[in-house]
């Protein structure tokens, strides 16, 4: 065993992130860990690269024999743990050799010496397949060679355990594979992997073993070199339980149309000539629920940012409907006149003010209700705020609260909150599950049954595809801006989806 | 999900523990209080003397009334480095309206409100239109009006002011009870400040309770309104046994409470802090934040306008060296005051506090003739102990 993690348990303000989680790596092996957004994942690999130091969470650590107490990053990088993030790190204005040695750089008494550097920068890049000059900026790359050059940069530091978060996510297919095969080819050369990834056909690719992980407990380790695992399984432990019981009943019964969408066109904000939406058009009923499926950059929160008061593109063009009347959303406040909500995708950055308290966050895009004249009616403000949260079970011990203390799903019903209190005719749902664990998910899908059992629009955009089969009446497919098919709750599957994407 | 409900903790762990989690409100007050009883004790008694009380009030006006659109401003995120420049141009203004061209008093005044604004304006429009960073915009303002002061004064002082003009300043309310000293309208304003004030804490509380909100201990309550209540007593006593009530005084404090109402009360105040805190956010929520950042701006003009004249009329002479360096005393004063950085949080009580804080130590160090160069250096690393307090206490809870 290279690394063995021993009954980690990590928690944050309001929330247990990691519940008693171990993990064991064989040296030489790629071992995948799988688990839902918000499951612990990410939290654990802080955990072991030393992000959370050690005396932050509880558990033992054993690296190379030895117990091992990581005080941050640069720490476990001189053990040769390297870990390269979601987020790529790469400083953009700089050249690809002096970011792979950036605060390792060659040369002495702080003098770089740079023939060294370039030649030493042309090995690794040799090594992992990228075809660049050592002298090229980084932000000139794509984002698959800029993965490339994460990794030579890890290979430059002697990496014996080298962690990937999600490396193909933002990958095409012909990247992705390309990273794929440099894991089996840097394996055979003695480096240890681990690889978290959502996508399971490339984990049984390139896996040795796979962790499952969820809602911050170790579900299973398995052999996957026999071929005999499958992805069935692994979704089983992921999701813990069958489709049918992960997703409320609620009566389909749609009715007149609310919201419709005429030949809507937005182009790029900088790149004017990019068409970012291409003539697009649809129609949501009173109390039906419509997905839009698509992959990462289909355009699906540039068509909802577009709607809602032009927060997204240039040069809009196209007519929006609501109720059957022509309405203004060319402003975020007109949009919100007009019946519109539009919940993020990213609360933390633009759906909550994390550092002010419930109350204030769910009064805030509607001031003008609790107010008389522009002076604020606090009493009224607290009974509103206290209302949600006890119809929307916000689990906190008041409205006075501030909503950074709160878990994931807790500070998403406060984001629900505050577009509930604008009574919005339709809302847009951009991600309205991402990184919150299932039970909170599953309240969140009884509050979108309500809201159209209540006869409102629902608009529901979401990467994970189950939950749209199981919620949606409607899914739309979105790929390059365009609508590409839709699909029936009786016609949709993931196969089904997954094909019209492909099919271009 | 393991939560810790902070109200039932501190009930729990009584008065020590709730002075601890809210020791930046509680510490700004107790520091003034240090530094003043230091302050008098050193300067042998001098600094509480009647006539130095009415000095200090009339020399921190300025920065006191500039202090509260400060505030706001970076509360909003933003910072001005302008207002020293501005209220110095706006002094050199109504002294080339006054005394050089002799308009009346009464034109002078609204005139150089409205260019205050405008020039708040022109600043505030490149800052929220343009999105140039504020630190830039203002201090391309503090070179252009700080050159523009010099010309408009050729480099001369002008004055001095006419009568009616310096009353902006050093006027005094005439006693409506007809006396001369003790002045019967000071103290009688102070003990309706106090009755009112204890008014107003417990409407609050009684409105807490009935939220459940756990509001500091009642004890502490009374502690705290009783040391207020002794100094607004002991202030206007003293006042009352000099000239009474300084015009200015009395300008201040309307303008605190109606910033206090404004920051804590309207919806504008409310949307200023939802900018400062998260723009996007609040953007998506339907607020104008352009606009917002644009009247911050505005109305940061127009107080560093109000000032100006403050200032003017208190020297009685508008000279090229006016609010040099002002500005730094402003923003340490809403730093000191607890304001943050990067917006989102602070407030106006704080700033003014923050403001007495410079001011009381301006004039004790002034008494007790301490020399510029150590003054700087004294100020400098009190700004620097209030914040690095605050940053502490911060970690401390995360």
């Amino acid at each position: 065993m290279l690394l063995e993690m021993r009954n980690i348990t990590k928690t944050f303000p309001g929330v247990k992130a990691l519940d008693d989680v171990s993990l064991a790596v064989r040296e030489g092996e790629i071992h995948a860990i799988c688990g839902e957004n918000g499951a612990g994942k990410s939290t654990l690999m802080k955990v072991l690269s030393g992000v959370y130091p050690a005396g932050s969470y509880q558990g033992e650590i054993v690296y190379d024999g030895a117990r091992a107490e990581f005080r941050d990053i640069r720490d476990s990088e001189e053990r040769g743990i390297i870990i390269i993030h979601q987020e790529l790190a790469l400083v953009p204005l700089l050249s690809i050799a002096e970011n792979i040695f950036l605060g390792n750089e060659r040369g002495r008494n702080g003098v770089i010496d740079w023939p060294e550097t370039f030649r030493q920068t042309e090995g690794l890049l040799a090594k992992v397949g990228l075809r660049e000059t050592p002298g090229a900026r980084v932000e000139s790359l794509g984002v698959g060679k800029q993965q490339l050059v994460e990794i030579a940069k890890a290979l430059s530091k002697n990496v014996r355990l080298l962690i990937l978060d999600e490396p193909t996510a933002a990958l095409s297919e012909a990247d992705s594979q390309a990273l794929l095969d440099l894991l089996l080819g840097l394996k055979a050369q003695g480096v240890t992997s681990i690889i978290i990834s959502h996508k399971l056909n490339e984990v049984r690719r390139v896996a040795d073993t796979v962790t499952v992980i969820r809602d911050g407990a170790t579900i299973s380790t398995t052999d996957a070199r026999g071929g005999t695992l499958t992805e069935d399984r692994i979704v089983r432990d992921m999701v813990g339980r069958d489709m049918a019981h992960r997703f409320p009943d609620r009566d389909r019964r749609a009715g007149d149309v609310v919201f419709e969408l005429r030949n809507w066109n937005v182009r790029h904000p900088e790149q004017r000539d990019r068409r970012m939406i291409r003539d697009l058009s649809m129609q949501v009923r009173a109390g039906e629920v419509v997905g839009i499926a698509g992959l990462m950059g289909a355009g699906r929160t540039e068509l909802a940012m577009s709607v809602f008061g032009r927060s997204y593109g240039r040069d809009i063009t196209g007519e929006a409907l609501i109720h059957g009347r022509p309405v203004d959303l060319s402003t975020v406040d007109r949009a919100i006149a007009a019946g519109l909500a539009y919940v993020t995708e990213d609360r933390k950055s633009l759906g909550l003010i994390l550092d002010e308290t419930i109350r204030r966050n769910v009064s805030l895009a509607n001031l003008d209700a609790v107010a008389t004249r522009g002076v604020i009616e606090e009493a009224r403000e607290t009974e509103v705020a206290e209302t949600y949260r006890q119809s929307l079970r916000i689990r906190t011990p008041g409205v006075f609260q501030k909503v950074m203390n709160l878990s994931g799903g807790n500070q998403q019903k406060v984001v629900l909150a505050k577009w509930l209190f604008t009574e919005p005719e339709v809302l847009i749902l951009d991600e309205p599950t991402r990184g919150i664990d299932v039970g909170a998910k599953y309240e969140i899908y009884n509050i979108i049954n309500e809201l159209s059992a209540a006869g409102k629009a629902v608009v529901m955009i979401s990467s994970e595809m189950p939950e749209l089969l199981g919620m949606c009446d409607r899914i739309h497919v979105m790929n390059e801006g365009c609508f590409v098919g839709e699909l029936t709750a009786a016609e949709a599957s993931q196969e089904a989806i997954m094909s019209l994407i492909v099919k271009e | 999900m393991e939560q810790v409900d902070p109200a039932q903790q501190a009930a729990r762990l009584g008065i020590g523990a709730y002075v601890a989690r809210h020791i930046r409100d509680y510490g700004l007050l107790f520091a003034l209080i240090a530094i003043m009883v230091f302050f008098q004790v050193v300067t042998g008694g001098t600094l509480l003397k009647p006539v130095n009380i009415t000095n200090l009030f009339l020399q921190n006006s300025y920065i006191i009334i500039m202090a509260l659109g400060m505030l706001l401003v970076i509360v909003g995120g933003h910072i001005d480095l302008s207002v020293g420049s501005v209220m110095g141009f706006i002094g050199a203004l109504a002294a080339v309206m006054i005394v050089t061209l002799g308009l009346p008093v009464a034109v002078a005044i609204p005139v150089c409100l409205v260019v205050g604004m405008g020039i708040g304006a022109v600043q505030g429009y490149f800052v929220a239109y343009w999105r140039i960073p504020s630190f830039i915009v203002t201090l391309a303002g503090m070179l252009v009006f700080r050159g523009l002061s010099l010309w408009l004064l050729a480099g001369q002082s002008v004055g001095p002011f006419p009568k009616s003009f310096q009353a902006l300043s050093t006027g005094f309310i005439p006693d409506l009870f007809g006396m001369d000293r003790p002045n019967l309208l000071a103290m009688a304003v102070g003990v309706v400040a106090v009755v009112a004030l204890l008014w107003l804490g417990l409407r609050a509380r009684a409105r807490d309770a009935r939220y459940g909100i756990e509001g500091e201990p009642f004890g502490l309550f009374l502690l705290r309104n009783a040391i207020v209540a002794a100094a607004l007593l002991f202030v206007t006593w003293k006042l009352a046994w000099f000239r009474g009530l300084p015009n200015v005084l009395l300008s201040m404090v309307v303008l605190t409470v109606v910033y206090v109402f404004v920051t804590e009360r309207t919806t504008l105040g409310r949307r200023v802090y939802a900018v400062g805190g998260n723009a996007k956010a609040a953007k998506l929520s339907g607020i104008r934040t352009e606009r917002l950042t644009f009247l911050t701006f505005v109305n940061m003009g127009l107080l560093a306008a109000l000032a100006g004249l403050v200032f003017a009329a208190r020297l009685n002479t508008a000279t090229p060296k006016a609010g040099f360096a002002v500005e730094l005393d402003v923003i340490a004063a809403v730093f000191i005051g607890g304001a943050s950085m990067s917006g989102g949080s602070g407030k106006i009580v704080g700033a003014v506090v923050g403001a007495f804080i410079m001011g009381v130590m301006n004039n004790g160090m002034s008494i007790l003739g301490i020399g510029i160069d150590y003054q700087q250096v004294i100020k400098g690393l009190v700004l620097l102990a209030a914040v690095f307090f605050d940053v502490y206490n911060k970690n401390k809870d995360a």
